[in-house]
């Protein structure tokens, strides 16, 4: 059990790791994600006793890391698969750190064999491919036989079958009963591996739940229906009957419309109600990556109002440049193909309704940073694109600017105080 | 606890499964005895044509450890490379995660390393003597005459207490190549320049390397107003190591790996 309380760390005037709480718990392997750069592998060294804490504490088993009774037997970590000397054998860096926690030489040769190396073992690890270094370190982590893991982002660099291999291991050693923190920026990878995740965004924590609950919360199904094309007053018919039973409508740039909040049959009789033809009803599901992005480009949102402006830009730029648009319109000609893919459109309640997003991105155990107002959940997400529907986008006006992460980190005490302001606008 | 036991296994296990260690220590030794050698027959060669002056003051025993001068600088190289090869690689954060009591593992660390350097360079000591006398011919010294003894042994002391300085220096810059950067035009080119130039004479021989080279010389140049004995000098070399050992220390305990 790995536990971390108010974690914070400050480098100097960055402040790397912001007020983290959260649990580990053995038998299952909790994933820790994060864009590059939220401070992911801080928390870690933070954990390890390597790094301390501005504030706030780090425990494993109840206790401070430097102060476990013989630490690397009951703690293996993988920081950095490239930490080894390149003039050193595989085995004789091994033997090296089994040696610095009493471990018996022949558990190199086994942990060696478990991580695939034995007829490497004797090569220097210059030699080594990232690969290689990667099931080094995991080796080197299993040395202790611990109860408690910290992978920092054990499938850089792993071929396809070296990343199944750590996949499978992660989670025999979950089952082992062992604690198991993995760390990685790639969603796809953590959705098959993990099955609880924590996910950190500059520094603050964003959420901490079951992997399921992430994806029923986060991957929104929506239908996409399509009307005939040749008779465009039929899909304004079925827009207003679809608005009028409670569903969100979007329109996609092809002339379909995406519509969520209501399921599949209940569209079609519906539309056989209005007497609207369809010609494509469809079930479609929103992807975890594109939730994932959603939800660490909304940290970033949530530090400073100036990076907002920034990222709304970016989504609803081919949409709605110029002000009103009537509901249910697809905003003309002229978007590119492919607009639905971009992330932060995606499900989206319609605003003109007052009614929040059911779909919004904010789940049940989804943690607000504490003392500030949560990262705009359920007002429907900030990037979506919505806004310039029915009402006057209130950017409209402002040139396009580059996307959030370019921006520098506000202090984080600074979004108290901030409004947000798409609540407001979004109204 | 992590049992001191382990940490010197650990970190003999180390020091011996790198190239470097080898080469630097060799080099050391090999630059220290063959110039010592060749500077002995010059000197035997040039001997008569010496100034009497000179020939009074005649130090057949120091005369041998000519070469320590460059030697001295691949066991810099050897110390940091020691210290500065885990942070150069990122190794130190697994060293410091299987010992999390830093001072153990520094301990440890400078204790294997120094024991080491200290095997070498008494060793080299007594060789580049040997070798050195027996170039000498009719002008060479004894083990047994006054102070030679003492000289040798501290032939040996000296490379290790250079190594063990630059091990701590290393310890606080981290870095090899900021502390290469910084030792080795210190003890190669500001030593010699502060320690020859008559203005700043008097600061230089409070320099480690000039203090700690005294215990190498068994007969006083007549000119010499040097304030400290032979062992007045290696005090003062050790007074430099504890201070870098203790800064190293204490900067290792505060900051982050």
């Amino acid at each position: 059990m790995i536990e971390a309380v108010g974690l914070t760390k400050r480098y100097g005037a960055k402040t790397a790791v912001y007020n983290l709480s959260f649990q580990v718990r053995p038998g299952t392997v909790t994933g820790f994600l994060g864009p590059n750069g939220s401070g992911k592998s801080t928390t870690m060294r933070m954990i390890l006793g390597l790094d301390s804490p501005t504030s706030g504490h780090a425990t494993i088993a109840g206790r401070p890391y430097r102060q476990l009774p013989n630490a690397p037997r009951q703690v293996g970590a993988l920081l950095d698969a490239k930490a080894v000397h390149g003039g050193r054998s595989a085995r004789q860096h091994l033997l090296s750190l089994a040696q610095l926690s009493g471990i018996p030489a022949r558990r190199v040769d086994e942990v060696l064999g478990v991580v695939g190396l034995q007829d490497v073992a004797g090569r220097r690890s210059n030699g080594f491919s990232l690969g290689m270094g990667q099931r080094l370190g995991i080796a080197a982590a299993l040395l202790g036989d611990p109860q408690v893991l910290l992978f920092d982002e054990p499938v850089n660099g792993l071929d396809p079958e070296g990343i199944l291999w750590v996949r499978n291991l992660m989670k025999q050693l979950a089952s082992e009963g062992r604690t198991v923190f993995v760390s990685s920026h790639l969603m796809s990878e953590m959705a098959l591996t993990a099955e609880h995740l924590i996910v950190i965004g500059r520094g603050q924590l964003l959420a901490n739940m079951s992997v399921k609950e992430f994806i029923s919360a986060n991957s929104a199904d929506f239908a996409r229906v399509r009307t005939p094309d040749t008779e465009p007053e039929q899909r304004e018919k079925l827009t207003a009957a679809l608005g009028e039973a409670g569903g969100q409508i979007t329109p996609e740039p092809d002339g379909a419309l995406r519509v969520t909040g209501l399921p599949l049959p209940r569209i079609s009789d519906l539309a056989h109600a209005a007497e609207v033809r369809l010609w494509e009803l469809s079930p479609h599901q929103a992807s975890l990556e594109e939730a994932y992005m959603r939800m660490t480009q909304g940290a970033v949102d949530y530090r400073s109002t100036a990076d907002a402006r920034a990222g709304l830009q970016e989504a609803p730029a081919g949409y709605a440049p110029q002000g009103p648009v009537p509901q249910g319109y697809a905003g003309g000609p002229g978007h590119p193909a492919g607009q639905p893919g971009v992330p932060g459109q995606v499900p989206a309640g319609v605003p003109g309704q007052g009614q929040p997003n059911p779909y919004a991105q904010q789940a049940p155990g989804a943690v607000p940073g504490p003392g500030h107002p949560p990262p705009a959940p359920a007002q429907g997400h900030p990037y979506g694109a919505p806004e310039s529907y029915g009402a006057p986008h209130p950017y409209g006006h402002q040139p396009a600017a580059p996307m959030p992460p370019a921006t520098p980190v506000a202090p984080p005490a600074a979004p108290a105080d901030q409004p947000t302001p798409h609540h407001e606008d979004a109204r | 606890m992590a049992a001191l036991g382990q940490v010197i296994r650990s970190e003999w296990t180390k020091i011996r499964s790198v190239r470097s260690t080898v080469w630097t220590l060799g080099i050391a030794a090999v630059l220290t005895i063959a110039l010592g050698m060749l500077i002995c027959i010059l000197t035997n060669h040039d001997f008569q044509s010496m100034p009497a002056r000179e020939r009074l003051s005649f130090d057949a025993t120091n005369i041998s450890f000519s070469g320590m001068g460059l030697g001295q600088l691949a066991m810099i190289v050897f110390g940091v490379l020691v210290v500065s090869n885990e942070y150069s690689t990122g190794m130190i954060r697994a060293s410091l995660a299987a010992v999390p009591q830093r001072g153990t593992f520094l301990f440890c660390k400078l204790l294997v390393a120094t024991a080491l350097v200290f095997v070498v360079g008494l060793a080299t000591s007594f060789v580049a003597f040997f070798a050195g006398q027996a170039m000498l011919g009719d002008l060479r010294a004894h083990l047994g005459d006054p102070g030679v003894l003492r000289a040798v042994f501290g032939g040996g002391l000296y490379m290790t207490l250079i190594a063990l300085f630059s091990m701590a220096v290393a310890v606080m810059l981290r870095s090899p190549m900021l502390s290469l950067g910084i030792l080795m035009p210190f003890f190669f080119l500001i030593s010699n320049i502060l320690g020859n130039v008559s203005a700043t004479r008097k600061v230089g021989r409070y320099l480690p390397d000039q203090a700690g080279s005294k215990i190498m010389q068994v007969v006083t140049p007549a000119n010499s107003d040097v304030p400290y004995g032979p062992w007045g000098g290696l005090g003062i070399m050790i007074a430099w190591t504890v201070a870098a050992l203790l800064g190293g220390y204490v900067l290792l305990k505060r900051r982050d790996a």
